[in-house]
């Protein structure tokens, strides 16, 4: 069991000011191309990298990364390619937690201990299964645990009261909260219920809450990150890949330091506001 | 011990577990999103189970709106023509159980009812669907103009284009067909886009499943609703001959049909049953929908089922002639059966549906939809090796006029 793991999730979270979570789909345009952009989302300030696998059927995603998974699926990209470009990003960025996003089949094809044992020789440290609701826990869940990856739960608008506590049994890294009733990508929440949700979270569990659907520009992140622990931003980085493809490392930089900033300067509005 | 006898460890009928599964298939794979409303429809399921009102208002609109019961009708014609060149003695009796007559022209009109009417019991008011060949799509529609609902039914653009009757026919109906151009174009794209529906309007919308497949409780309602066709035909066949049938036979794509006329003989030890998925071009290429015969298990539209994908398990395109069978998966109480050995599982190609779809055509003056059509045609193997007093009872699920384009097209005839 390997214990650091969670602990390069827990470090991020230590640092006591939001987190900037950023998700590529893994092989788009290229497997071979995947390496850079990650390297870029670094530069620019990214905290949290979520590496999407790709799927034939991505149910919960809309159009921008339904369409990064078939130009990644065009090129070629395998499970090794990922575990390859995940081991690689481990090598290059030994602290920067690495999380792995997506559906169950590609996961659980050659049997939940062959990926999570996979995973754990890769250095990942978290995966988000759209997927596998709490109540199929036992189809991944024990033997993430058993490597000391995270289950990382999504809580959604249509999480109520009574069913939280399901949800929070058993997650571990982050709580991602969808804030949208809705695939990913498209209109962002009005920010009094982001604000009324992670309000609603923060009072059932100690663990960070990361807020993501619909966030694109910096003045939404940094409107976020007032109240959450992190923002995730996905479908906007997928569609300045889709746009620059292999040339895309730079313009990312340049977008997600924008996002960086942004989440950043909200740290000081909410130390100014918690002085006042 | 004072279980009764339904629910004895050694029937066949009594799955699925609490959480939905049957064996390691089925249960609730689904994004959080839906869960809240997947477990809101089990409760609600479970209520209406209950409640004698429901049960009454379902068996009425069956008589009255579906036209049921459906006969059930021994097709002497056919079972002398497959009796050609066996020996004496040899060739089964062939019976169909007729839901081609249903209203709607299938045995999906069963299964909408069902779901309308727990839709409204949930105070739902928008309905969306998904559609293959487009005989769920336009059996939803009529129920949805039946009872004054809007009705979105999701199609892969490429069975738009081979449908066209049956889009025509759901327009007329009053639903919107929404094209689907993502992936193959086809019945599981049409899912993938049901469920993106579902999950942004989960607070007024109804998703009326058309297989049974998808989460929990999905299989098994659509299975309690569809088990109208073997309930009924196994008191039709007991006072018309006396007795069982010998083997039962339907055609599976996602498997409603068959799992309706299975179920309630599963624990009669004396039935043999077999389920007959499209095996396209042939079994040894990629181009075929038998997803029991060349699938591995996994996980796609909330269910764990036989999938058709490859070894990273991205799900693989099925072929069929028949945009009805025409789906990577299988319900999973199809794939629990076949593990278990209780119902056999046989395929059929396009040729092999082809003709037996015309052999139908000119023994018994019936056009059948070449869904059933590969029913027919295993059932024309199986009957030369079965005794004349045996008794074969296939399920001709659908009519044919919607597959004559199709089917002319494939014959090489001009229209």
């Amino acid at each position: 069991m390997s214990e650091g793991a969670i602990n390069r999730l827990a470090a991020v979270f230590a640092k006591d000011r939001p987190a900037l979570i950023a998700f590529v789909t893994a092989g788009d345009p290229t497997p071979a191309a995947t390496p850079a952009i990650l390297d870029a989302l670094v530069a620019g300030g990214a905290d949290v990298i979520e590496l999407g696998m790709p799927f034939t059927d991505p149910m919960a995603d809309g159009p921008a990364i339904q369409n990064a998974n078939i130009r990644s699926l065009a090129a070629g990209t395998t499970t090794a390619d990922i575990l390859s470009i995940a081991a690689g990003f481990r090598a290059r960025h030994p602290a920067v937690p690495l999380v792995l996003m997506g559906y169950a089949n590609p996961m659980l094809r050659r049997g939940a201990d062959w990926f999570a044992d996979a995973l754990a020789a890769a250095g990942v440290d978290g995966v988000i299964c759209v997927d596998i609701p709490p109540e199929e826990d036992d189809a991944l869940g024990p033997q993430l645990r058993a490597h000391g990856i995270a289950p990382i739960r999504l809580a959604t608008p249509t999480t109520d009261a009574a069913r939280l506590p399901t949800v929070l049994e058993g997650a571990e890294g982050f709580l991602y909260y969808v804030s949208v009733a809705g695939i990913t990508g498209l209109q962002q929440a009005a920010q009094a219920s982001i604000e009324e949700a992670v309000g609603r979270l923060k009072a059932a569990t100690d663990l960070p809450i990361a807020v993501g659907f619909g966030i694109r520009t910096p003045k939404q992140a940094a409107a976020v990150a007032r109240v959450a622990d992190a923002v995730v931003v996905g479908s906007a980085i997928v569609e300045v890949v889709a746009e620059h493809g292999a040339d895309a490392p730079a313009s990312v930089t340049a977008y997600i330091r924008s996002l960086a900033d942004a989440v950043a300067s909200a740290r000081n509005d909410r130390i100014e506001e918690t002085g006042r | 011990m004072n279980a009764s006898p339904l629910h004895a460890p050694n029937s066949f009928r009594a799955q699925p577990d609490d959480r939905g599964h049957f064996g390691q298939f089925g249960g609730r794979y689904v994004a959080e999103t839906l869960m809240p409303l997947i477990l809101d429809l089990e409760r609600e399921y479970r209520a209406a189970k209950a409640d004698p009102a429901f049960q009454a208002e379902f068996d009425d609109l069956l008589e009255h709106y579906v036209g049921r019961p459906s006969p059930l009708y021994h097709a002497e014609r056919l079972s002398e023509a497959l009796r050609t060149g066996v020996d004496a003695g040899m060739g089964a009796q062939v019976w169909f159980k007729r839901d081609e007559l249903n209203h709607t022209g299938a045995h999906k009109i069963n299964n909408c009812i069902g779901q309308i009417l727990l839709a409204i019991r949930m105070g739902k008011t928008r309905i969306i669907a998904e559609t293959g060949a487009g005989q769920h799509g336009v059996a939803t529609a009529a129920v949805c103009a039946r009872f004054g609902l809007p009705c979105v039914i999701y199609m892969g653009a490429k069975d738009v284009e081979r449908q066209q009757p049956n889009v025509f026919r759901m327009k007329l109906l009053g639903a919107e067909v929404r094209p689907v151009t993502s992936g193959a174009k086809t019945l599981s794209d049409a899912m993938n886009e049901g469920l993106r529906d579902w999950v942004a309007n989960v607070h007024d919308t109804f998703y009326i499943i058309g297989t049974a497949a998808g989460p929990h409780p999905y299989p098994e309602l659509v299975r309690d609703f569809q088990s109208v066709i073997g309930r009924e035909a196994r008191a039709q066949m007991l006072a018309r001959t006396g007795r069982l049938p010998d083997m039962l036979v339907a055609a599976i794509g996602g498997g409603s049909n068959a799992i309706g006329l299975f179920h309630p003989f599963l624990d009669d030890a004396s039935v043999a049953m077999l389920g007959v998925e499209a095996a396209g071009h042939g079994l040894e290429g990629s181009e075929h929908a038998a997803s029991l015969a060349g699938g591995f298990p996994g996980v796609l539209h909330g269910n764990k089922t036989y999938l058709l994908q490859d070894q990273d398990g991205q799900i693989a395109e099925g072929h069929s002639i028949s945009a009805g069978l025409d789906y990577p998966g299988i319900g999973p109480e199809h794939a629990w059966l076949r593990d278990i050995g209780r119902v056999q599982y046989d395929s059929a190609t396009d040729k092999d549906a082809l003709d037996a779809f015309q052999l139908l055509c000119r023994t018994e003056g019936i056009i059948p939809a070449l869904e059933p059509a590969h029913a027919i045609a295993a059932v024309s193997r199986h009957a030369r090796t079965m005794r004349d007093d045996q008794i074969i009872l296939a399920n001709l699920c659908g009519r044919g006029d919607k597959d004559i384009f199709t089917v002319a097209a494939a014959l090489g005839v001009e229209m």
